[in-house]
């Protein structure tokens, strides 16, 4: 079934207002921004407020849309002429949108509540809850705007608060360093984008999602669009091969790495493939499958990145990796695989979020150390952050009838019926993801003590534990209620189409049972290596696979030859000629000129009788031309 | 044939005078040979039936614009500027060949040129005569252009008011400021004046000081530099010396 | 006749001229010009004649009075120069070059 047509909303109702849901934040960020320090002792209570309103409009309109029938759940709200005759700004509320919304918003609202907590003693925590507002309000426009100009917008509007926030503590060189790199890979993929965009609107003449046609057969233009949104996905989503900036870009506060780069931000790919999905990715086109393969890549190389890791947020950003590679791989398997791809996206917004959080708490509690060798032993001092750090580890390495488990499940279920060898990789990752989140929670929560000597671990404020524990109870439940008997798959059946064999969820498949044996296999091994043998404090040298997994894969190597080290040759080359060749040329002209002129201005002596003489010469001439011609 | 010999008399006469004008050292002779000229050439408006241009040409031109030249070479005096050496390379050379070419040319030109006999004033000056005729003229068909003239008359009055005009900065010193500064100046007295203690008692000769030597500083350097380049200085070689070295001055 | 009119008109003017050109006093310099506009006034009276009407004579008195004008200024820009620079050679004004 193909996706229902866009209709013009018409009637008021909440979905009428839904541009409040941007407006909200926006005006939080703007007013934060402008008023400065006067906003100091009350920022950060705005910011959350803001975020608050935009969650509630977000549930009205989800209401709303509840009440209507499905053939009328896709509605375009128009706001203003935006290029005339080219682009309308308006915002399209559809299931997948406000899904999208939802987890925006909802995942949103608990990381500002956190970060009251966690950024308390930041002097600058008002710029912070202005930077998440922004972001906030950058990536509900990009998941609302109904064309692809409006995407746009918000999609550089998340790179900029994305930057802003990962150099936050830009006093740090590291955190400049990682925020500049950020961006510019980002710009890699924003490139991809916007050519695509330039494509599609040179072959279709619109960029409205209302406008654009589902297409059935591919054909070379629509593959080159899709693979060219595909490049911008993997710039935001962080997919290989632009996937560098990730794990630097934990250099940001912990919260920033909680709502960024595991719960919104890098789902913002996700989400353009969904979107697009219908346009310029039909199931079993080239376009689809170079998705999948880049998703089943991505995350069998971000699970091996996790598990070297130390830098216990760069492990979790290595699974964050992997997870959205899975996200990508379900987005590539068309109608069936995008439910379950949204569904793995949401929860594990919730249970990422529950992990990165969990991270935060425990950093808050060891003085900001984030080096897990130094850990060991937290269980019995923070409890709750345990207890929900725990349920967040059991949901992503897909633990029976947590959340994790149904949707990673899903999708492996789905690739290996519809591409055997990368749903077999993904089964493989599955594996290692057991190994490396086991091996977190041993080498933090089990084990000897190895802190630092002036550690005094404690349990976080209730202000940051009572998101983790909302945020654990959705990675608990939440997977079972969205996979079990289709419901998210009939929620978004209109905004991206249903499959046609409405898939049953299979607990005993034998994909399912390979899947929790190799992840049992994996949390023992790293029982047998971190739990029950003595970590070192100090990283030992390891093999060269572990090397390799420390050094990302190499990616940052492989950037600098391919790509840094040309460049710079080519930037030489370039200034060589331009010093030697065109600067030669253009100042030799001008050498040319300025000499002559340096003879010619002799001329002007000064001398009045001079000038004179050449006036008496003239009129002479001009007598003598006249005899010549005029006959006089 | 009055006529004829009256301008071939007055041509030779104004061109004579007018390379006087142009080739005389002296600015004064300049002056009167210009003067010539336009007594020339009133008289030959005269003769071609302008008598009222003859008379604003003896009156504006020999008298009033005359007078202004004379009286302003008065007041700049004589200078370097007098010398016909000329300073500028081939600018002689070229300027009188240019004025050779274009005087040709003219003279080619209207050699050339073919004129039908003389129409004469006469029937446009038939009604009420000649003066009436060109009070007509100028007070009706040019009223415009002589009033504006009489506006640039007063313009150049003012002009000449405005440039002449010399605002005094500082207070006038008195006489007691004059005494300190001579003072406080490296000659309290003040200069020997020519001919004391001399045997010719001429503004040229150099004064003698008391001691018999001679002082240089007695003579006006003006007068000094004049003696030098007319080759007037006096036999003594002592005071030739004295003033050969006050004209050397005088041009540094 | 006229050509001759027109002739010595053209030769005064032609001498006015090189004077301009080679005399360095300004003084003399001016006396010059006054020479090649007494030369044109000429050449108007010669030509109010041949064509038989009055209107070149009119020319020429309006020459001479703005001739007049022109005098009055000129010498009291020289005066001024000279007060200054304490010379009347057109060559000593030369600042304004290369």
């Amino acid at each position: 079934m193909d996706p229902v047509e866009i209709i013009q909303h018409t009637t008021g109702g909440v979905i009428g207002l839904s541009w409040l849901m941007i407006a909200f934040p926006l005006v939080g960020a703007t007013i934060l921004l402008v008023f400065n320090r006067y906003t100091n002792r009350w920022g950060h209570l705005l910011g959350v407020a803001m975020s608050l309103a935009s969650f509630v409009v977000a549930v009205l309109a989800f209401v709303e849309l509840l009440g209507l029938p499905e053939a009328q759940r896709r509605q375009a709200v128009h706001l203003w002429e935006f290029i005339p005759g080219m682009v309308d700004m308006g915002l399209l509320i559809d299931p997948l949108s406000i899904a999208f919304a939802l987890l925006i918003t909802g995942v949103g609202s608990l990381i500002h509540i956190y970060s009251i907590g966690y950024m308390s003693h930041d002097p600058d925590r008002r710029r912070f809850f202005a930077y998440l507002n922004l972001f906030v309000a950058a990536m509900l426009l990009l998941v609302l705007a109904d064309n692809y100009v409006g995407l746009f917008i918000g999609w550089e509007g998340v790179g900029l608060a994305s930057y802003l926030l990962i150099g936050f503590w830009q006093f740090k060189p590291s955190a400049a360093v990682a925020a500049k790199k950020a961006f510019v890979v980002n710009r890699v993929g924003d490139f991809g984008l916007l050519v695509g965009m330039f494509l599609i609107w040179t072959t279709f003449g619109t960029l409205a999602f209302a406008e654009l046609k589902p297409i059935t057969a591919e054909n070379p233009t629509t593959l080159a669009i899709g693979l060219l949104l595909l490049l911008g996905a993997c710039g935001k989503s962080a997919q290989l091969p632009l996937q560098s900036w990730l794990l630097d870009a934990m250099e940001g506060p912990t919260p920033v790495s909680a709502l960024i780069h595991a719960a919104t931000m890098v789902t913002a790919g996700v989400y353009l493939v969904v979107r697009s999905g219908a346009f310029f990715f039909p199931e079993g086109s080239g376009a689809a499958l170079a998705v999948a393969v880049v998703g089943a890549a991505t995350l069998l190389a971000g699970a091996i990145i996790g598990c070297a890791k130390d830098d216990i947020k760069k492990g979790l950003a290595g699974s964050t990796m992997s997870q959205i590679g899975y996200m990508m791989l379900g987005a590539g398997l068309g109608p069936v695989g995008y439910a379950f791809a949204i569904g793995h996206l949401i929860t594990h917004g919730f249970f990422k979020a529950d992990l990165f959080l969990g991270a935060g708490s425990v950093m808050h509690g060891m003085n900001d150390e984030v080096n897990m060798r130094k850990y060991g032993g937290l269980r019995t001092y923070m409890p709750v952050t345990f207890a929900t750090f725990f349920i967040g580890y059991l949901a992503i390495i897909g633990f029976p009838l947590l959340s994790g488990y149904f949707t990673k499940e899903g999708i492996i279920e789905t690739a290996v019926h519809a591409q055997p060898i990368l749903g077999w990789l993904a089964v493989a990752g599955a594996g290692i993801t057991g190994f490396y989140m086991s091996r977190m929670v041993f080498m933090t929560f089990f084990g000897e003590k190895r802190w630092e000597k002036d550690a005094h671990p404690h349990e976080s404020p209730t202000v940051m534990t009572v998101p983790l524990i909302v945020l654990s109870i959705g990675s608990v439940f939440l997977g079972g209620y969205l996979i079990l008997s289709n419901r998210l798959m009939d929620w978004l059946a209109p905004a991206v189409g249903a499959p046609a064999a409405r898939p049953e969820f299979h607990f005993t498949s034998t994909t399912g049972l390979a899947t929790l044996a190799l992840v049992a296999v994996g949390a023992a091994f790293a029982w047998y290596k971190y739990g029950r043998a003595e970590v070192p404090a100090v990283q030992p040298r390891g093999s060269f696979l572990t090397t390799f997994a420390r050094r990302d894969l190499y990616g940052d190597a492989i950037n600098e030859s391919l790509i840094m080290r040309p460049g710079q040759w080519l930037t030489r080359l370039a200034v060589f000629f331009d010093n030697r060749g065109i600067d030669g040329v253009v100042n030799g002209l001008a050498a040319g000129i300025g000499g002559s002129s340096g003879r010619l201005r002799r001329l002007q002596t000064g001398f009045a009788r001079t000038y004179a003489l050449s006036i008496l010469f003239g009129a002479a001439i001009l007598t003598g031309a006249l005899l010549l011609v005029g006959n006089i | 044939m009055g006529e004829t010999i009256t301008f071939w008399v007055l041509a030779v006469v104004s061109v004579g005078a007018a390379l006087g004008v142009v080739f005389n050292r002296k600015a004064v002779y300049s002056a009167l040979m210009l003067g010539t000229v336009m007594l020339c050439l009133a008289v030959l408006y005269a003769v071609q039936e302008a008598p009222f241009l003859a008379a604003v040409q003896i009156i504006v031109y020999t008298g009033a614009v005359m007078m202004l030249f004379l009286f302003t070479l008065m007041l700049v005096g004589v200078d370097t500027s007098d010398s016909l050496v000329e300073t500028l390379r081939g600018q002689r050379f070229w300027a009188i060949i240019a004025g050779i070419g274009f005087a040709g040319l003219i003279v080619l030109a209207l050699g050339n040129a073919v004129f039908s006999s003389q129409a004469g004033l006469a029937a446009a000056t038939a009604q009420g005569g000649y003066i009436r005729s060109i009070a007509l003229l100028l007070f009706t068909k040019y009223v415009f252009a002589f009033e504006v003239t009489s506006a640039l008359l007063i313009t150049a009055a003012l002009a000449a008011m405005v440039l002449a005009h010399r605002e005094r900065v500082a207070k006038k010193a008195t006489q007691k400021d004059l005494s300190k500064a001579r003072f406080l100046g490296d000659r309290p007295t003040p200069l020997p004046g020519p001919g004391t203690y001399a045997r010719n008692n001429a503004v040229d000769m150099p004064a003698l000081l008391p001691d018999g030597s001679v002082s240089e500083e007695s003579v006006n350097p003006y007068i000094a530099r004049y003696d030098v380049e007319q080759d007037r200085l006096p036999k003594d070689p002592k005071f030739a010396e004295a003033i050969r070295q006050r004209a050397e001055e005088e041009s540094e | 006749m006229t050509t001759n009119y027109l002739i010595l008109s053209g030769l005064l003017f032609s001498i006015g001229a090189v004077g301009v050109l080679i005399r360095r006093n300004a003084i003399v310099v001016f006396m010059c010009i006054e020479l090649m506009l007494n030369a044109c006034n000429l050449a108007f009276v010669t030509f109010a004649r041949q064509v038989g009407n009055l209107e070149g004579q009119i020319v020429a008195f309006f020459v001479m009075v703005v001739a007049a004008a022109e005098v009055v200024v000129g010498l009291a820009i020289i005066v001024t120069i000279f007060r200054t620079r304490r010379s009347a050679s057109v060559d000593d004004a030369n600042l304004l070059k290369y």
